[in-house]
């Protein structure tokens, strides 16, 4: 008998719940990617290790870009706003996110950036993710695509090495092309490893510093906001 | 370490589900991982162990299940092996992701007064 009431004792039931941890997050991304869409914003995810070139291949897109297409960032990183200080030196109105000891953005995260900032008027925001090739692929934003910056240096099998990054993406920028001469790096390779990982997988390579391939790299960016417009 | 803030919306899972059904204590919890989920299973259980104290999960324990990666033809649904090239060697068509990637809350065992 219970103690207080004489109710009988309490028993253990099972209830299946079946609930997905991401969903409050995707709940939050889906708001995000709405807002996104009514105001004409192509949003890109940007993921990829610390060093990768993602900050570089920005500037290069504004240099190529930025005359003719308004653009915007948000700026990931655990500490300092350098990111977003060399975007917005570069003509890209940005802002970070500093996210402490987050190795991660969110989609709440984002939501409150855009809060603090204000909606931004622009064609494109490119939210420039945690440098980290693990915890950011499993977290959707709100984007209109995945990308990923991948550079030579950092070898042809990281897309086996970090299978679920590469999966979620829509695009691979293999950057610092300009690098190659000095590297034994093999573009076959790397395209055998991410056939392994990505249904349809997609590479185009750059080099953020001599602008080979960003013509490429912007095509396929005006493509997506195209496809978009197309689908609204 | 995106492990913490999983078992963060673990806990506020089972909060939820535990105020509903008026429970008094959490057993046992069930949880999915899948091999591409993006999720390190020993991290995830260790956060699950750093996060329970002052929850009500405080006494109950994590069972950790998982599932086959699935990869299947997009077009005659035949499986692709992992590890393979994606795509269907008999239609050429690009996989898709039929399982494997789950984070899923399966079951709780929740303690309820047996007057409900």
């Amino acid at each position: 008998m219970c103690d207080v009431c004489g109710c009988g004792d309490a028993k253990v039931v099972p209830r299946e719940v079946h609930a997905r941890l991401l969903e409050h997050n995707d709940h939050g991304a889906a708001h995000n990617r709405e807002h996104f869409r009514r105001h004409g914003l192509v949003a890109i995810n940007l993921m990829g290790s610390p060093g990768a070139g993602k900050t570089a291949l920005l500037e290069a897109t504004a240099r190529r870009l930025g005359g003719f297409r308004r653009l915007t960032a948000l700026a990931g990183d655990l500490a300092t706003e350098r990111d977003a200080d060399r975007l917005c030196a570069a003509g890209i109105p940005s802002s970070a996110i500093t996210t402490g000891q987050a190795c991660h953005l969110d989609a709440d995260m984002v939501h409150r950036a855009l809060h603090r900032v204000g909606s931004p008027q622009a064609d494109y925001l490119f939210i420039e993710n945690v440098g980290n090739l693990v915890c950011p692929a499993i977290y959707d934003l709100g984007q209109e695509a995945n990308v990923v910056a991948l550079s030579v240096t950092e070898g042809e099998d990281k897309p086996l090495k970090y299978p679920v990054m590469f999966r979620h993406t829509d695009l691979v920028v293999l950057t610092k092309t300009d690098l190659l001469p000095v590297l034994d790096f093999e573009r076959a390779a790397l395209e055998d490893a991410l056939a392994r990982v990505i249904p349809e997988p997609r590479l185009i390579a750059v080099s953020a510093r001599s602008g080979e391939g960003i013509g490429a790299w912007v095509e396929w960016l005006e493509d997506r906001r195209a496809q978009r417009a197309a689908a609204l | 370490m995106h492990e913490y803030a999983l078992v963060q919306s673990l806990l506020r899972h089972v909060e939820t589900e535990a105020q509903a059904h008026n429970a008094s204590a959490v057993h046992r919890l069930t949880v999915r991982i899948g091999p591409l989920a993006g999720v390190d299973r020993d991290l995830f259980a260790s956060a699950y162990l750093f996060c329970r104290p002052g929850t009500l999960c405080h006494d109950a324990e994590l069972q950790l299940a998982t599932e086959d990666v699935d990869w299947r033809c997009g077009a005659c649904d035949a499986p692709i092996p992992s590890g393979a090239a994606l795509v269907c060697p008999t239609c050429l068509m690009p996989a898709r992701l039929a399982g494997g990637d789950a984070i899923v809350l399966e079951q709780i065992e929740l303690e309820v007064s047996s007057h409900v």
